[in-house]
């Protein structure tokens, strides 16, 4: 006769067998996820349930916020009105020859035959919270597909750039700082006109000028724009500011560090400009397979930012 | 403290959920600097874990898990992992911690929290990222002090009033 234990002290699968089994799946989830990028579906499947919860526990913040701006003193409004309207006109001169100097600039560029450059469409997004990892440089943005955020879009806020859009959902969209590590950016020295790479460098919040020969032509305070060679940041925004410099003889190459330009871990509020990318060529055939094979490894991280700004460059 | 401790009432499912959803809650919420701050889904995971090891499993730790990942935007997987270790270890030591002391759990708990956080930061450094240094330590640590607080409040629907003791 069978000696089986009565039904109601059955309790499924030993614990160990089943920790086996939950640790054999969150690995083969891992490997899937960190090299194929093939749970991109159930990502943005669970990211749609977890973000009504987002949305709850941010309410609280937003609450006190506008409270508080309720009830900010008569006093202080005034003298905050006083003060954006001092901003205002000077902004407003700057607006005027802004305006003077692109009509200028149009035709003087249409005078050489270059092409026109396309007016960057740029939208508001309110920052939601950003990621409970404290490596990955992440921030969560209220502006997801249904709004018309691609990725790939640049992100600003009003000093220069902040980042970069990795991941559309939905409602949502995530939002790569230029300072993790895996982010690079193509940028100019504004005083030299000397091109670069600025690769983000984690946690301590800085970016950093690799393969700049020793007697590159930078220095202190030297302030980096995007170059607009990567043909998905618009040319002309500050990005960052030289902060130190080591140039050692030993080394190959000088370590240049610089300071972001942008509050890229402050601020609630950040522009998501398109990126329009029709003034470029088409890339030759080969090129465009092989960047096709490294996204479906990767993702659309910034990272082919350095091969693209060579292949321009040369054309 | 299981001397002390009256005949508790059955545990609701609702409670469990909800103390669940709150911890989420509490975690998507936006801190400052990430590293003091407690995992708190960890923290009401390993709880339930060792109250009710029949009804809070590795399956929803797992779950717990996967939704941590997909709402931080990080590899899928890894909380998923830490949280199933830590289910794990917590309904293995379930018929022992309860014996103990508040401190003595306390320090079961803090043990349990540090073992989800290294195993989150291990997989990071095998995924290709710097150490974030030993302050990633400190969260768990203030996990664990929250355990009696958080004891305390989740047995709350659970107890029995004064009146129905009485009779």
């Amino acid at each position: 006769m069978e000696h089986s234990p009565p039904p109601f002290f059955k309790r499924g699968p030993a614990p160990l067998v089943r920790l086996f089994f939950f640790a054999s799946l969150s690995i083969a989830l891992l490997v899937v996820d960190a090299r194929f990028r093939y749970a991109e579906g159930l990502r943005s499947a669970l990211g749609l349930a977890a973000y009504p919860l987002q949305r709850i526990a941010t309410l609280p913040f937003q609450l006190v916020a506008g409270v508080g701006d309720y009830f900010s003193t008569q006093s202080r409004l005034v003298e905050e009105n006083e003060r954006l309207r001092a901003q205002a006109l000077a902004l407003a001169q700057d607006a005027q020859r802004y305006q003077a100097a692109e009509a200028e600039a149009a035709q003087l560029r249409r005078l050489v035959g270059a092409v026109d450059q396309l007016p960057v469409a740029a939208q508001p997004a309110e920052i939601l919270y950003t990621s409970r990892d404290p490596y990955a440089q992440k921030i969560f943005i209220d502006r997801g597909a249904t709004h018309g955020v691609r990725p790939g879009s640049p992100v600003a806020d009003e000093n220069g750039i902040v980042g970069q859009v990795t991941r559309v959902h939905p409602a949502l969209s995530e939002v790569t700082l230029l300072t993790d590590q895996d982010q690079a950016i193509p940028v100019q020295v504004v005083r030299s006109g000397l091109r670069a790479v600025a690769f983000g460098s984690g946690p301590s919040g800085t970016l950093e000028l690799r393969f700049m020969s020793i007697n590159a032509e930078i220095q202190n305070g030297d302030r980096l724009v995007t170059s607009g060679i990567d043909g998905t940041y618009p040319p002309g925004l500050p990005v960052a500011t030289v902060t130190r410099i080591e140039r050692d003889a030993e080394h190959t190459f000088a370590r240049v560090v610089c300071r972001p330009a942008a509050g890229v871990d402050r601020g609630r509020f950040v522009l998501v400009l398109g990126n329009e990318t029709k003034s470029l060529p088409p890339r030759p055939d080969d090129e465009q397979k092989k960047d096709r094979r490294d996204k479906a490894r990767r993702g659309a991280k910034g990272k082919d930012a350095p091969p693209k700004e060579k292949g321009t460059a040369d054309g | 403290m299981a001397s002390r401790e009256d005949i508790l009432r059955p545990v609701r499912v609702s409670t469990i959920v909800l103390s669940f959803v709150g911890a989420l809650l509490l975690n998507f919420m936006p801190w400052g600097d990430l590293r003091v701050v407690p995992d708190f889904v960890a923290l009401v995971l390993a709880f339930w874990a060792i109250r009710q090891p029949r009804l809070v499993g590795l399956g929803v730790a797992w779950t717990l898990g996967l939704l941590t990942d997909a709402g931080n935007g990080v590899l899928l997987g890894q909380h998923a992992l830490a949280y199933s270790l830590l289910a794990f270890v917590a309904i293995w030591l379930s018929r022992r911690i309860l014996w103990f002391g508040l401190a003595q759990q306390t320090l079961h708990v803090a043990v349990l929290l540090l073992v989800s956080q290294a195993v989150v930061v291990l997989i990071r450094l095998a995924a290709g990222a710097a150490f974030p240094g030993w302050a990633i330590a400190i969260g768990p640590l203030v996990g664990a002090l929250l355990w009696g607080p958080l004891s305390w409040l989740l047995l709350m629907p659970q107890r029995r009033l004064e009146r129905e003791h009485v009779l």
